[in-house]
């Protein structure tokens, strides 16, 4: 027992030589390379624009802080929005593999296997390219409903009190999705809930036969078996894997960068690029996805003890 | 991906200490071959042909300091870089040198870590549209989308620009170049912005019909594009500074690569000493006293660059003209 925790203490006092040593010789290399290094930058003007901007004001004027917090919105707001459709889509998706209709079940089938098949993205691009090439100029747009546009400049839709008008270059009233944002929440659900219908419908498949013959007998319809028996148990399977296509989704979206939603990554290459220091850039994004990804853990390990069978300890 | 690059200099950064002793050159020396940091494609200054073969007026850059150090200018390795993944790439000891029309400022020079060489083309950024948008100039681009890669000192100038003439603009940034100005070919920007030798450059080699785009006349900044290497390396620093002279210098002499044989025969000391006959510029930068013979014969003079190179495109002297016929580049005396 003794032995081995002076083993466990020798084994940290060495991992914490190894870092304390890297940290030095790195701040050792920046300084004979003369690289700036430090955080002192977050407070310089950034001077860049960004294209779209999620609770934050922001101009070129700001920080680098402010633009890294910018970044940091719009990474939330696609991952959010993207978590909620995914979910929706991915258990509909689910449903219908196991639905009796052959068809529908085919179906199915077949969108799970081309999706999760096909590198996310290559289809980022794809929804792109889509967006971009195949809808006309501002000046040609669709109007498919009144007040709403379609064009290779996004959607633009009335707000109450503000109707989206053609001025200049651009709509400018009521508001608007960026194709950048679309074809990228477009993506990442698409794809994603292409794993969810897996999880879902292995979570269903795992509650035993006995229990639909059970819930049958009781005179349930297939529906409310479902609803009542089925998914309750099913839920303590699924939410586990769940939890790591939340988690996905949310890394994924830092693929924007390929096709030009400023998302944190994005912002945070561009600071890199500006001031040169990349260290404390890549240090700023691990620290920002691993405390998104904790979260997001945290929250899915609580629900994970809601649903779970109560008094029961493994 | 490219967030490897950075991570990879990181770690670079933090287990280097003994590789960066060594010079560059002694280096250079023993890998055999110059490893250099050049653009994805830009047509005229760095593009493989379809046979594979890298070509460009950067690229020349590289084999004029191949043909330097080793006598042979196919001695270097490309290294394609994003505008982003550059500076790292030359930090972490990636590349030997880059040269990828890069420009030259204060801050990449300093906080960088960066030393520029000198500059191998004087440019400035302008901005291109479609035709049909009948705009005649910048002045007229409030409100408008622009198309701009991450980055650059672009990024930084549009900004600039638009705030000074207080108009507002919509940036959409996207990093690969193909990826930015197929968004603006399909109408995705009203206006693509960056080096009006990028906008040539693209316009020729890219648009899917030329003539339906206009590059506005506003210039708007100076971009002097050069190579750069690393801080602290003085020695490695001399021998791509003055490989990338040497060009200019053999222009202004008069030496091409088809007359280079016969200087041997010329009576004036200056040719006698930029091809290694007479005094020893050579043994001083620490490369064969043929050096520059070398990257003559071997790639030619600056003006053979720019005829072979960005003439095909459309690219007018200009700016890049001699000092002694109306342009600016000037090469520091061989001597």
């Amino acid at each position: 027992m003794r032995r081995g925790l002076i083993l466990q203490a020798a084994l940290v006092a060495a991992l914490a030589a190894v870092v304390g040593f890297l940290a030095w010789n790195t701040a050792q290399n920046l300084e004979s390379r003369r690289i700036a290094s430090g955080f002192a930058f977050l407070w310089r003007e950034a001077g860049f624009e960004i294209g779209e901007r999620t609770l934050f004001a922001y101009s070129a004027a700001d920080s680098y802080l402010r633009a890294l917090a910018v970044g940091l919105a719009n990474t939330f707001r696609v991952a959010a929005i993207g978590i909620v459709l995914a979910t929706v889509l991915g258990t509909l998706l689910g449903l219908a593999r196991l639905a009796p209709n052959w068809l529908l079940a085919k179906l199915a089938s077949a969108y799970v296997e081309v999706m999760r098949n096909v590198p996310l993205l290559v289809q980022l691009f794809f929804w792109y390219a889509i967006i971009s090439e195949v809808l006309p100029g501002p000046r040609d747009a669709l109007n498919p409903l009144p007040g709403v546009f379609l064009s290779n400049r996004g959607i633009a839709f009335p707000l109450p009190g503000s109707t989206p008008e053609l001025s200049g270059f651009n709509f400018t009233g009521g508001a608007s999705l960026s194709p950048e944002f679309a074809a990228l929440l477009v993506g990442l659900v698409t794809y994603t809930a292409a794993f969810i219908a897996e999880i879902v419908r292995a979570g269903i498949l795992s509650v035993p036969r006995g229990q639909f013959e059970a819930a049958e007998s009781l005179g349930l319809g297939r529906r409310d078996a479902m609803r009542q028996v089925i998914l309750p148990q099913a839920l303590r399977m699924i939410v586990p894997p769940l939890t790591s296509q939340f988690l996905n989704l949310t890394k994924n979206s830092s693929l924007a960068v390929a096709i030009g939603y400023p998302d944190l990554v994005s912002i945070a290459n561009t600071t890199m690029n500006q001031t040169g220091q990349a260290i404390e850039g890549i240090a700023i994004i691990m620290a920002v996805y691993l405390t998104i990804s904790l979260s997001i853990s945290a929250f899915m390990n609580w629900y994970n003890r809601s649903v779970a069978l109560k008094g029961l300890h493994r | 991906m490219k967030q490897l690059i950075p991570l990879a200099a990181g770690a670079a950064l933090l287990c280097s200490g003994v590789a960066f002793a060594q010079g560059t050159l002694e280096a250079v020396q023993k890998k055999g071959f110059v490893q250099c940091g050049v653009n994805t494609g830009l047509a005229g200054f760095s593009q493989p042909d379809s046979k594979g073969v890298w070509k460009g007026l950067d690229v020349d850059v590289c084999r004029a300091i191949a043909a330097a150090v080793f006598g042979d200018a196919n001695k270097v390795r490309y290294t394609p870089l994003t505008a982003q993944q550059r500076f790292t790439a030359l930090q972490s000891g990636e590349v030997d040198v880059l040269a990828r029309n890069t420009t030259w400022t204060v801050t990449r020079d300093t906080s960088l870590g960066l030393n520029f060489v000198g500059v191998n083309f004087y440019d400035g950024q302008g901005f291109m549209v479609p035709r049909k948008l009948n705009v005649k100039s910048a002045k007229q681009l409030n409100g408008a989308t622009v198309c701009v890669q991450p980055g650059t000192t672009t990024e930084l100038n549009l900004s600039d620009y638009f705030r000074a003439n207080r108009m507002t603009f919509k940036p959409v940034v996207i990093e690969k170049l193909e990826e930015v100005t197929n968004a603006y070919f399909s109408g995705r920007c009203d206006v693509f912005t960056t080096d009006v030798s990028g906008l040539v450059s693209v316009r020729g080699s890219r648009a899917p019909k030329p003539d339906e785009h206009v590059i506005l006349p506003e210039v708007i900044s100076k971009e002097p594009l050069g190579p750069a290497v690393r801080h602290g390396d003085d020695k490695w620093f001399d021998i791509v500074k003055w490989s990338m002279y040497a060009m200019i210098e053999a222009e202004e002499m008069g030496l091409t690569s088809k007359t280079i044989d016969q200087a041997g025969s010329s009576k004036d000391p200056a040719v006698q000493r930029f091809i290694g006959a007479s005094g020893d510029i050579g043994k001083m930068l620490g490369v064969d006293n043929k050096w520059a013979a070398n990257i003559v014969k071997q790639v030619g003079n600056y003006g053979e660059s720019f005829e072979a190179n960005l003439k095909p495109l459309g690219f007018e002297r200009g700016l890049n003209q001699l000092w002694t016929k109306g342009g600016i580049l000037y090469a520091p005396p061989l001597r």
